[in-house]
């Protein structure tokens, strides 16, 4: 017990060095580019002189040295003050971020689950008659979804559904008149603006995983105990989903995790092909603007949501191993 | 690494051996796609009917036909000539992007392998960081900072995409480094710097060879996709990502622009995937069947 939570103590501290590490890098990179975040608000406006930028940079703190500037950064993230926009509105970066985390989260969360509905049985497929028609033909299909970069099959979408078969909106969240709906009218809306958008993020991840999944199961296919229960007559729907999916299976539990900073790289290009009010249209504008604490507050979320998907894959993994619940090794446990 | 299993068939064996194009269809698409690409790369300016970045406002947005092939953009510069010399962009970013990630993956791996240790554990930590960076934001960002250019997308890339490259080396290079002729070496006096890149670099480099030609298709992606934000590759240069950025604009009526520099991308990043995938079957025995 005691060596578990020693583990877990561990693991916990580690985390902990890799987000420090994680913000001091972020910190360094994005203050020390040329050029600095008042430039845009002072050469915009031909009446700021040199006084009013002096005086801004004051109000940011962007006077003092990088160095200072960090801890003053540090100590306000101890109390979980992301700090204020530096954008013409000034409010709070956490209002900003909170507002648009539900639809970016909704449609990962979303994509996610469809993606593991559908990656995990054309894996499995493919990989139990390896060299099969199936397993030749999803294979051409998965070299193609793998080459196909997400922003033009958003383009073409767009092109076939919006354009040329006008079914589905291309733009924003919801449609104009949509105060006046009523509510099921306003999920539908919302739905049907979401619809192409989701497609692409499952699209996106679905080669990829499948792939993952006919490696992960190829593998297991070739074990003993896989022999084994061949050998001994069970039919093969009991040797795939009792003997070889959940091994096969844990892998992937792991790939999950670690494809968290990719789905946040995603979203940036897709919220902004479709005009969606997320967090990496947020992003793209707060680069766009240089402002540094939404930039930050970004950067920290992007760094917690990507060590939690980590820490969680390898509690999930200790949870699932027997070998690794009962020995105590490993990341998480009981 | 652990010994490796005994190799046992467990699925039906084919009975016939495999045709030749089962076994090499896959590498022979991946080279004439490549080869295709580079060629066109390579001979832009003798292929290209026109300057690709003259504007010709006698020819605004004029659909394929036999003057221009592919058609014309807003500016009137000609579709076939742009994609052309984009792909000398979207090449050069990828070969120069993926030699930054490849060697320093390859040093970093090399040294934490061999020494071990607190080396090792420094470096190998080194790595985990670097894969819990939300990298696209960070590439984003410091692009966006430093004025696009060509230079500070190989850069960004390359230093943010090693990370792979460094934990195969370091696999390849603690299994090296136990066996005999590393031990001779060691014997007849050699140095760890002789070691390392005289006796275990060479041995080393066929799983790198392989990540490096994936890692060439994922670069061109990345490339293509900053550029498609406006943030890669600036105009006038022609890239694929800047083309399609262009023809997101006039969707609806001339949809040819959003169609081709995709096509390109799609065929280049394919052939160089199928490439680098046939030949980790080439270079792996494990899986050959």
């Amino acid at each position: 017990m005691t060596r578990t939570l020693l583990r877990i103590a561990t693991k916990l501290a580690w985390v902990a060095v890799v987000f420090f590490g994680i913000t001091v890098i972020s910190f360094w990179v994005i203050h020390l580019a040329p050029g600095k975040p008042t430039d845009m608000q002072t050469t915009l406006n031909p009446g700021a002189s040199a006084v009013a930028r002096e005086r801004l940079e004051k109000l940011y703190g962007l006077d003092q040295p990088i160095s200072m500037q960090y801890v003053q950064w540090v100590g306000r993230m101890a109390r979980l003050d992301f700090g204020r926009s530096m954008s013409g509105d000034g409010r709070p970066v956490w209002d900003k971020i909170e507002e648009r985390l539900p639809l970016t989260f909704g449609m990962n969360i979303v994509s996610l689950i469809l993606t593991l509905v559908i990656a995990i049985p054309i894996g499995v497929r493919a990989a139990w008659r390896q060299g099969g028609v199936f397993d030749r033909v999803s294979t051409v299909i998965v070299f193609v979804g793998f080459a196909m970069p997400s922003f033009w099959l958003a383009l073409l979408l767009m092109l076939l559904l919006g354009i040329i078969w006008p079914v589905l909106p291309i733009s924003g969240l919801t449609s104009l008149g949509f105060a006046k709906l009523s509510i099921a009218g306003k999920v539908w809306d919302v739905c049907r603006h979401l619809a192409l958008p989701v497609f692409l993020y499952t699209f996106g991840s679905l080669a990829g995983m499948s792939r993952f999944m006919r490696t992960s199961m190829l593998e297991v296919l070739r074990q003993d105990y896989i022999l084994t229960a061949r050998a001994k007559g069970l039919p093969a729907r009991a040797v795939i989903f009792r003997h070889a999916l959940r091994n096969a299976l844990m892998p992937v539990i792991t790939i999950l995790g670690l494809s968290v900073p990719g789905l946040i790289g995603g979203s940036v290009i897709i919220e902004s092909i479709f005009a969606l009010p997320g967090l990496g249209q947020l992003f793209y504008q707060a680069v766009m603007s240089r402002d540094y604490p939404l930039i930050m507050g970004s950067l920290v979320l992007g760094a917690v949501l990507t060590l939690a998907g980590n820490l969680l894959a390898d509690v999930g993994y200790g949870l699932a191993d027997p070998r690794i619940r009962n020995s105590g090794r490993g990341g998480g446990g009981a | 690494m652990s010994a490796r299993p005994v190799e046992r068939p467990v699925a039906k064996k084919p009975l016939r051996p495999p045709t030749w194009l089962a076994r090499y269809g896959m590498l022979t698409a991946g080279l004439v796609l490549v080869g295709g690409m580079s060629l066109a790369a390579i001979l832009a300016p003798l292929l290209a009917p026109y300057n690709p970045n003259a504007i010709n406002v006698d020819a605004m947005l004029r659909t394929p036909s036999a003057a221009h092939w592919l058609g014309t953009d807003a500016l009137g510069r000609d579709v076939l000539s742009r994609i052309l010399f984009g792909a000398r962009v979207s090449l050069w970013v990828g070969f120069v992007a993926v030699g930054i990630s490849s060697a320093i993956g390859l040093v970093l791996g090399l040294v934490a392998g061999y020494f071990g240790r607190l080396t090792d554990e420094i470096i190998m930590r080194g790595v985990d960081v670097m894969l819990c960076f939300p990298s696209f934001f960070l590439i984003l960002a410091v692009i966006a900072f430093l004025e696009p250019s060509l230079v500070t997308i190989m850069a960004v890339i390359g230093l943010t995409s090693w990370m792979g490259v460094a934990r195969l080396v370091r696999a390849e290079t603690l299994t090296l480094r136990g066996r005999d002729f590393v031990l001779a070496a060691k014997v007849a006096g050699a140095g760890p710097m002789r070691i390392i890149f005289r006796h275990i670099l060479p041995n080393a480099l066929a799983p790198v060879l392989v990540s490096a030609t994936l890692g060439v298709a994922g670069a061109i992606l990345v490339e293509s996709s900053l550029s498609f934000l406006g943030l890669g590759v600036q105009p006038p240069d022609a890239s694929w990502g800047n083309m399609l950025l262009d023809g997101k604009e006039v969707l609806e009526i001339a949809p040819w622009l959003s169609v081709f520099p995709g096509l390109a991308i799609l065929f280049t990043v394919l052939g160089y995937n199928l490439l680098g995938e046939s030949l980790r079957d080439l270079l792996d025995p494990r899986l050959r069947r």
